[in-house]
């Protein structure tokens, strides 16, 4: 039993793996269509039908570029700030939860990689670590732009992870679970945490995209002040490493938010659907098929916000270096805060004087 | 043997081994990077103790954001990778001298600790769980809980009036 178990973990946490990477791998090809339909131009369309096998040629191109290592850079750690950022970025997908059961053979298989009663503060840690990949590669190039590209990366990154986590304790305070696998099954039935945390996804959002490094938060590769920033000394794949673990971040970010504020697997109409679903093709086929559409609209939600990455990165320009601090210190933790506060009185005043209305 | 020891012997070599490395490097960004990876080792002790909770905080805090910090502010100092010995007899004599001491205490106090007996029938193993520290910090543990919070509370003002811009000071 113990090892069917483990085979099984084990194979859904490949699924998730191979899914984050087709799917960041993807929306290369993705943002440079939505660059190309905003600017008014075709985007790529010579590899394979629209363009589909751009990726795949990208990534043979980067394969087979010379892998070029500076001279007075510090070796190892060159090597070993690329993977770390890859690895960083894809440590996260392991608990977020894409869908409910999976049931055959009387056996129910929960779509998730680990399910762990410290989800969210996993997450939390993951997203701590992953500034050490930049960090780490732009102080091995040897280069100036490189160095204050990553002290750029890493002090932005820290100061949004604050307003980020106290965005975080409003939710929590609500759920009362770090589970993801919890507060997704807490938002079913339409009671999404965006109807009552409003605030806390907008400070949730524009951390995100600091801590994913995206426009307007990409500072510390802001080609006008750094060339390349912290990775103007890097060539073939270790740039593409670069590159793909900042969609890889994209992705894992996007699902992170649609699990916390937009119900995760949950639908309107779920439960009328399950039931349709069980009654016409029986518990476990019908429970499969339920279970598929929510993992798609799953999926769909995600990529509805990776889509809005993309968007937002070809519609606002760069913020300046003192408008990115001011906004993260003076103006994104104090709301933080006062949503706590708000949330708080909320949690203990408002909710059960509304229970005893309805009641 | 038992997977679970023989997990964590490995996991105690791997600490003391990047805990060794962090002193015997040369290049300070080196040292930070190995005691990052102490810090992991240090996690994965606490999830063989079932407490969960305190691995993810220490990863968060010390690998995520001192470590960042420190990693940081070393980042800064122009580092030449052959610069000569600084330091002389005197205070490497002095040094050792203080580092034997510690190390003499401690190993004396390791020697004089008893350990709680465990019981393995009344044991709980959820004891490390988020939901038990959090009641027992917020029911038992509330003033000193909050005693602390106050006086970091305290050392965050206090950087923040340090950080201040003085009255008709320019920095650029």
């Amino acid at each position: 039993m113990e090892l069917t178990e483990f085979i099984i973990k084990t194979l859904t946490i490949l699924v998730v793996f191979v899914l984050t990477l087709v799917i960041a791998m993807y929306s290369t090809w993705g943002e440079r269509k939505v660059a190309g339909f905003i600017q008014d131009r075709m985007g790529p369309n010579r590899a394979g039908p629209g363009g589909l096998l751009q990726p795949l040629a990208d990534a043979g191109k980067m394969f087979f570029k010379e892998d070029f290592i500076p001279a007075l850079a510090n070796k190892w750690l060159f090597i070993a700030g690329p993977s770390l950022a890859m690895l960083t970025a894809l440590l996260a997908s392991a608990v977020i939860p894409f869908g409910s059961t999976f049931r055959y053979d009387g056996v129910e298989v929960v779509l998730q990689g680990v399910e762990s009663n410290i989800g969210i503060l996993y997450v939390f840690g993951v997203v701590a670590l992953g500034v050490y990949g930049i960090m780490i590669g732009g102080w091995a190039s040897n280069n100036k732009f490189s160095l204050l590209g990553a002290i750029r990366a890493a002090s932005q990154n820290i100061s949004y992870e604050v307003a980020m986590g106290l965005s975080l304790i409003a939710i929590l305070m609500m759920s009362s679970s770090l589970s993801l696998g919890d507060i997704v099954a807490q938002q079913h039935g339409g009671n999404w945490n965006i109807f009552y945390q409003p605030l806390g996804f907008i400070i949730f959002l524009t951390c995100s995209f600091a801590e994913c490094n995206r426009v307007p938060f990409d500072l510390p590769e802001c080609e006008t002040e750094l060339v390349g920033g912290y990775h103007t000394e890097y060539g073939s794949m270790k740039l593409g490493f670069y590159l793909f673990a900042e969609y890889i971040n994209m992705f894992v970010s996007s699902a992170i938010i649609s699990t916390l504020y937009f119900g995760g697997y949950n639908y309107p109409g779920m439960d009328w659907v399950y039931n349709q679903l069980t009654a016409s093709l029986g518990t476990t086929t019908g429970h499969n098929i339920a279970t598929l559409i929510g993992t798609g609209v799953f999926f769909g939600k995600a990529l509805f916000f990776v889509f809005f990455y993309m968007w937002v990165r070809w519609t606002l320009p760069r913020f300046r270096y003192d408008q990115l601090m001011n906004l993260g210190w003076k103006k994104l933790i104090p709301l933080a805060i006062i949503n706590i506060i708000i949330t708080g009185a909320s949690v203990l005043f408002l909710k059960p004087f509304i229970t005893s209305l309805l009641n | 043997m038992n997977p679970t020891l023989s997990f964590f012997y490995f996991l105690s070599f791997l600490t003391v081994l990047s805990a060794l490395m962090v002193i015997v490097s040369k290049n300070p960004i080196h040292s930070v990077l190995y005691l990052i990876l102490t810090f992991f080792t240090l996690s994965g002790h606490y999830i063989l103790l079932n407490a969960q909770f305190l691995a993810a905080v220490n990863i968060i805090v010390y690998a995520g954001a001192i470590m960042v910090l420190f990693l940081f502010v070393i980042m800064f100092l122009n580092i030449k990778d052959n610069h000569e010995e600084a330091k002389t007899n005197l205070t490497k004599i002095a040094a050792a001298i203080v580092g034997g001491t510690v190390f003499v205490i401690l190993f004396g106090a390791y020697r004089k600790t008893i350990l709680m007996p465990v019981d393995p029938a009344t044991f709980d193993s959820q004891v490390g769980m988020i939901e038990s520290l959090g009641k027992l910090l917020f029911r038992e543990y509330l003033l000193p809980f909050e005693l602390a919070s106050i006086l970091l509370l305290v050392a965050m003002v206090g950087a923040v009036m340090i950080g201040k811009r003085e009255i008709g000071e320019r920095h650029f």
